[in-house]
């Protein structure tokens, strides 16, 4: 399902086999699970690089496991759990005492795209793999910190729109035109890997202190932070 | 420590010597009372300020080594900077900064706190060297960067990287309105446009005001006592 693994300074998160990674209430657990151990050991210069297998980054949310339940209020119900489960999944990612990168090797969809976006550099291939924000297509609403994460993550008011209101699946050129993400420059799995694990080892290098990176991470998006109850634990000075 | 020239209808500002300029108390209320004196001057709602200095820095930021010998007075430097920006932002005249050299952490928020920002290119850069020195960020620096560099990805090299911007990135980041090949270059860049705007006859108090509503969000961060150890005591109570 989920890997965790060290490299020197750097920890490899990894959504492992060649399905949809979609986020179901285990893999939800599990990746919360991982996120809470490479906090646990991370020390001055600890990055994470979150990667996975396959086609896809993640497809989102289980919507066949929803369905499932059997009636329209058991569907509504599970969707609702994934959603609000996967908010500390979110809150983790901008918790973490480190710097953090999403390798993207493909499809980064909804709540998978949100996973991606929850990182503080995002890199994608140029070759494969798009950008999809698929419930306006499948009519489902917005979760309120999903909207928070875009406000945040997304500056122009044209990228928000063909990102959330097109079903527009953004490839990688055009993701980097819009300042969705930082680079789509190569053209494979191991190219956007290696860019990402060259921009984590000068990061490491810097040997930032951990909380001060966590704490300044989370002053630079106040209003999604505060909708993820996540507060700066040292008090500013000069 | 700063001087107040007038040139026609431009008031040059200059923190001078060839130090770093870092902000303590003493140059902060320097700096202040010279804002005082150009808003009681006659002429003030036709003028503009250019503030500039000597040597390698604009300012390298507050007085650390002053902070750590005496710890009060980083709540004091911390009030004057507060005090001093809130001036500049209600101030009735367009104001540039002439950037010359080096501008960090409480010396690149002074800069920011321009209308225009004109920089050198052939040296120097604008750095949040915080994340580097092991210090966070207050809330109303924050809010000066959100309202003056618009991009996330900007604010996160900025802020989370620490990055050492030069005025070419700045030009890009949106920072910097134009860059020059030297120091000299810059100031006489800097009167030039000075000189034009307030050829355009603008009403300094109009102008004033208008920028105060455009940066609200940044006086109300300012005039906010509330420091992240306050909020961590205040959210438990749900009265």
């Amino acid at each position: 399902m989920c890997t965790l693994e060290k490299r020197g300074d750097l920890f490899l998160l990894t959504l492992t086999g060649d399905d949809e990674h979609r986020f179901h209430p285990d893999t939800i657990s599990s990746v919360l699970s991982l996120l809470e151990q490479a906090k646990s050991q991370s020390t001055r210069g600890s990055v994470l690089i979150t990667t996975a297998h396959g086609k896809f980054f993640s497809n989102g949310f289980d919507l066949a496991w929803a369905q499932a339940a059997g009636s329209q209020t058991g569907a509504v119900n599970r969707m609702h759990q994934m959603v609000e489960s996967f908010k500390p999944v979110i809150a983790a990612l901008f918790d973490l005492p480190m710097p953090t990168i999403a390798a993207l090797n493909g499809h980064a969809a909804a709540s998978g795209l949100m996973f991606a976006l929850s990182h503080d550099y995002v890199f994608m291939r140029n070759d494969r793999g798009v950008l999809y924000m698929s419930e306006v297509d499948l009519g489902l609403p917005l979760p309120d910190y999903f909207a928070a994460m875009f406000a945040a993550k997304i500056g122009t008011s044209i990228a928000r729109r063909e990102l959330l209101l097109s079903g527009k699946k953004i490839k990688g050129e055009e993701a980097v035109a819009l300042g969705i993400v930082d680079s789509a420059a190569h053209d494979s799995v191991e190219g956007v890997v290696d860019a990402t694990v060259s921009l984590g080892q000068s990061l490491a290098a810097k040997k930032w202190n951990g909380e001060v990176y966590a704490s300044i991470r989370k002053s630079l998006y106040p209003g999604l932070c505060a909708m993820l109850s996540l507060t700066a634990k040292i008090a500013a000075s000069p | 420590m700063c001087t107040l020239e007038k040139r026609g209808q431009l008031f040059l500002l200059k923190l001078t010597g060839n130090g770093e300029h870092r902000l303590n108390p003493t140059l902060l209320d320097n700096l202040r009372s010279a804002i005082t004196q150009i808003r009681s001057d006659p002429s003030s709602s036709r003028s503009l300020l250019i503030t500039t200095s000597d040597g390698k820095f604009f300012s390298n930021g507050y007085d650390l080594a002053l902070a750590e010998s005496d710890p009060s007075l980083r709540v004091v430097m911390d009030s004057k900077l507060r005090s001093l920006v809130a001036d500049l932002i209600s101030l009735p005249m367009p104001t540039i900064a002439a950037v010359t050299g080096h501008a960090s952490a409480a010396g690149f928020v002074l800069a920011m706190s321009h209308d225009y920002v004109l920089m050198r290119r052939d040296r120097g850069f604008l750095y949040m060297s915080e994340l580097d020195i092991e210090l966070v960020i207050p809330a109303w620096f924050v809010a000066v960067i959100r309202m003056k560099i618009g991009s996330p990805a900007a604010r996160r090299d900025v802020m989370l990287t620490a990055e050492k911007v030069t005025a070419e990135r700045g030009l890009e980041m949106g920072i910097v309105d134009s860059s020059y090949g030297s120091a000299a270059e810059t100031i006489e860049a800097a009167i030039k446009l000075g000189e034009e705007i307030v050829r355009r006859g603008v009403d300094g108090y109009v102008y004033g005001r208008m920028r105060e509503t455009l940066l609200k969000q940044v006086l109300h961060t300012i005039g906010s006592n509330e420091s992240a150890s306050n909020r961590m005591r205040n959210s438990g109570s749900k009265l």
